[in-house]
């Protein structure tokens, strides 16, 4: 059986490839398995509020191909980071990204307007980065659906209350909606679009 | 002017040979847009990701879709498998196999249980796959409906709006003909109640191994540019009718090297006067069982030891 | 036997090493430098490069050599190897009036501003094996100097563009060009990205979908606009410098095609056109594109969509021929597990048959 929580800060590499290739396995092992943790490492020196792992999973899946929109709250830093190490263009509209980065998750956007797909492509669709206080496992909201065996609890700080409604609402209109990527400063969790919420 | 250290050719050190390509091949960029297909597939299961394959140095049909889910996989902590046909030693599974050891210097394996990445041509190995491993499969053609619709902006319609009436009608007419749904290996599946997806050449035998296996299921169509996924625990349904349920293929015989009754057989013609036999088709579960004393009718037959993996031949 | 390709290591090894031998053919005679190739087989690596979508001649010319001569195997190591390169810089678009022209003919008017040039091309010769080629040490040949025009040289589609004859695309910068080594193509496909494909399609399989046209399939009436083929600058404008800077020179052949005339009551009457761009000297190809371009045209001018050369789906998703030749011979790569599933299958039913026929003769007899 699979532990829970997983770390993989041990196997951090000096060669950019060989750390894109570890953050994506812990983004693929998240994906396909919702509620499970992954602890990416500590990674230093990112401005005004930027989670070392958020910053992390930007690193492995944005570039020019992606255009990414950051929350309003953060600062001119974040954005200038971001595209100084992503080479990826930030945009102003949150409809047209292919990620969205929110800061601060007590103070999420209005989630429906992130691109969903369209039913003949429903792969064109946002990936949401939103940062929050801390994850916990074993209590909280029930989560089941694909990756999960059973089911699995999962509870989080500093998330706004109204996000996992969002969520339900996200899986009705399955195959469209947009996924979802949960950080700490070292840990994230992921909630693809097929996620089953019970509250 | 962005920074983006890893855009540069022959930046990656990790791997000592082939100075000049980037570890894994793929340079990280197409790496990238790779892993983000993966992703949106892994969170819509069953349905085709389009993504911009790229031409790899393998041709296209051999295992070029897989190879670059693999390429996009693999680090220097996992522990690689490749089989076709079942078989570690096929050509092609040898060569897949050496080209990675090549621009990763992954550690391989021929050991199902011991592999965190196994890929595949045709076969699920027998052994009970675990929650840490991911199998990527080869596909020649990701579309179950291309059979009875060839045009991709028809086939995308039918995914769209569920319209999957005309694979029942075209099941059912195998039925009205030979009396039974006459597919045999790429037969369609139902994943998750949603999508309709060809599991690959796979033998239907293998179907059920894909219905809430423990691990990820990648799927990567080079040449037609498609990947879809089935994660972990996920509902995967064998086509088929009250009145004419899902069925695997079964052999009155049994493994002629290991006496294996419950695994894929391959038959092998033995001489001009026609003498077969059934082996194994996945060669390292056949090893195993004879490693633990289990023995066929064949097995201690001279002119069968080749398959035994005892006298490699050499040309 | 056929699992005999098991333990395959050594057979793999093997095989390179006699496709070494192969290659390298009887050692007495001298081997073939890449320079030779690049200098004496140069339409062989102009269709290297441009199917294998990539600007490079020495190694097109010794993906020729280490292909032994397969264009279409060369073809696919110039991708492969093609697929590795960083995109650096997106080059500006090339413009094709100020090419050093080497070649420049149109079949639509006797004369033309700039006039035709023959340049170097096989269409007047006589087929005729020439016996003295077979001679080693050739002298050099003297060439009769044609004078080659000097300064921008406009195109005869222009000319008939500006009378309104005929309809140019306007440049327009702010629109997202295609990128097929970018993205997947998805239908219906942008002219752009019909353009890639074909630019990078098989010859063969162009020249035969064209040639269906004009015999009927399709039909679309084409005259040779004007073909021409020399070299142009390619530039780019760096990020950091913000202006443009010429990187090169690279050789291109062009062709476009003046085809049947559409309009009605609220539109005049005007040709419609077909394109065709390729690396190097490749003039069969250019002029079988442009008439594929023209043909999958149809959707856009409310033609019927009748004929193989007009179906996007059918001409784009099969033109590519490293996609073909891979999927075509990955047939020789075992399949004995599916082929058990059918057989299987197959013993099964056949035995299920004969039952029945052999218990309906017995019930048979039992009546009479």
């Amino acid at each position: 059986m699979l532990e829970h929580r997983v770390d993989t800060t041990e196997q951090r590499a000096t060669d950019p490839a060989l750390d894109n290739q570890r953050i994506f396995r812990a983004i693929l092992l998240t994906m396909s398995r919702p509620g499970t943790v992954t602890t990416l490492g500590n990674l230093p020196g990112h401005p005004g509020g930027l989670h070392p792992a958020s910053a992390a999973v930007c690193m492995a899946l944005v570039d020019m191909d992606s255009p990414l929109w950051i929350s309003p709250d953060a600062s001119e830093d974040v954005a200038t980071h971001l595209k100084f190490y992503c080479g990826c263009p930030v945009i102003r509209k949150q409809e047209e990204c292919s990620f969205g980065l929110v800061l601060n998750g007590l103070d999420l956007p209005d989630l429906e307007r992130f691109n969903p797909g369209e039913a003949e492509y429903p792969d064109r669709s946002a990936t949401l980065i939103i940062q929050v206080a801390s994850i916990e496992v074993g209590h909280g909201v029930r989560l089941g659906g694909p990756g999960i065996n059973g089911q699995t609890l999962l509870n989080i700080t500093g998330l706004q209350a109204d996000f996992w409604e969002s969520m339900q609402q996200n899986r009705q209109r399955f195959p469209l909606g947009y996924d979802v990527i949960l950080t700490t400063e070292t840990e994230i969790v992921s909630l693809p679009r097929s996620v089953q919420v019970e509250i | 002017m962005t920074y983006q250290e890893d855009l540069m050719p022959g930046k990656s050190d990790a791997t000592d040979n082939d100075a000049g390509y980037n570890y894994g091949y793929l340079n990280e960029q197409t790496k990238r847009m790779i892993r983000r297909a993966i992703l949106k597939a892994v969170a819509i299961p069953g349905y085709q990701v389009p993504f911009a394959g790229r031409e790899m140095p393998m041709p296209y049909g051999w295992g070029t879709g897989g190879i670059q889910l693999s390429a996009c996989l693999l680090g220097p902590n996992d522990v690689f498998k490749v089989i076709d046909q079942g078989a570690d030693d096929t050509t092609n599974a040898v060569s897949i196999r050496k080209f990675f050891a090549r621009v990763t210097g992954v550690e391989t394996t021929e050991k199902t249980g011991e592999a965190t990445v196994i890929q595949t041509r045709h076969r699920i190995p027998e052994a009970p796959l675990q929650e840490d491993q991911i199998m990527v499969y080869q596909v020649p053609i990701p579309e179950p409906l291309r059979w009875v619709e060839p045009r991709e902006s028809e086939t995308r319609k039918m995914h769209a709006l569920e319209e999957y009436g005309v694979m029942h009608v075209q099941l059912y007419e195998d039925i009205a003909r030979h009396g039974r749904i006459a597919t045999n290996f790429m037969y369609p599946v139902k994943v998750d109640g949603r999508y309709i997806m060809c599991p690959s050449p796979i033998p239907k035998f293998d179907n059920p191994k894909l219905d809430m296996s423990p691990a990820l299921h990648l799927f990567g169509a080079g040449r037609e540019k498609r990947i879809y996924a089935v994660p972990p625990y996920t509902d995967v349904k064998s086509l088929d009718f009250e009145d004419h349920p899902f069925q695997v293929e079964s052999w009155d015989a049994c493994c002629g090297l290991c006496g294996a009754r419950d695994s894929y057989l391959d038959e092998v013609i033995l001489n001009d006067e026609g003498e077969r036999m059934f082996v194994c088709s996945d060669t390292d579960y056949c090893s195993s069982r004879r490693a633990q004393g289990n023995f066929g009718p064949m097995a201690g037959r001279e002119d069968v030891a080749e398959l035994m993996g005892e006298s490699p031949q050499t040309a | 036997m056929y699992v005999a390709v098991k333990g395959g290591e050594k057979a793999i090894e093997n095989a390179h090493k006699l496709m070494g031998e192969e290659r390298r053919g009887d050692p007495s005679v001298p081997e073939l430098g890449v320079d030779q190739i690049l200098q004496q087989m140069r339409l062989a690596v102009d269709r290297v490069m441009c199917e294998g979508a990539l600007y490079d001649p020495p190694l097109a010319a010794l993906a020729i050599k280490q292909a032994a001569g397969d264009l279409v195997e060369a073809i696919f190591l110039l991708r492969a190897y093609r697929t590795t390169l960083p995109r650096l810089y997106a080059s500006r678009p090339v413009d094709t009036t100020t090419m050093h022209v080497r070649r420049r003919v149109s079949a639509t008017f006797k004369d033309i501003p700039g006039g035709q040039l023959l340049g170097p091309t096989f269409d007047y010769t006589h087929r005729l094996l020439d016996f003295s080629l077979a001679a080693e040490s050739q002298s050099s040949i003297a060439v009769a100097t044609e004078s080659e025009p000097e300064g921008p040289m406009s195109r005869v589609m222009d000319l008939l563009g500006d009378e309104g004859l005929i309809e140019i695309p306007t440049p327009n910068d702010q629109q997202h060009v295609s990128d097929i080594t970018h993205d997947p193509i998805s239908f219906p496909v942008k002219r752009d990205a019909r353009l890639q494909s074909l630019a990078r399609g098989d010859e063969g399989f162009l020249l035969a979908l064209g040639y269906s046209s004009q015999r009927g399939f399709g039909n679309n009436h084409p005259f040779a606009g004007e073909i021409r083929m020399g070299e142009v600058a390619v530039s780019i404008v760096p990020d950091e410098l913000g202006f443009e800077v010429e990187i090169g020179d690279i050789t291109v052949s062009e062709c476009e095609m003046v085809t049947s005339f559409k309009g009605n009551k609220e539109e005049l009457p005007r040709f419609t056109s077909g394109y065709g761009l390729s690396f190097g000297y490749n003039e069969r190809k250019v002029m079988a594109m442009s008439i594929v371009d023209r043909s999958l045209q149809a959707r856009e001018l409310g033609e019927d969509v009748s004929a193989p050369c007009q179906d996007e789906e059918f001409v784009l998703y099969h033109s590519d021929n490293v996609e073909a030749q891979g999927f075509v011979q990955h047939l020789k790569l075992p399949h004995y597990v599916d082929f058990q599933a059918d057989l299987v299958m197959l013993r099964s039913m056949r035995e299920e048959i004969m039952k029945q026929d052999t218990h309906r003769e017995k019930s048979g007899e039992e009546v009479a």
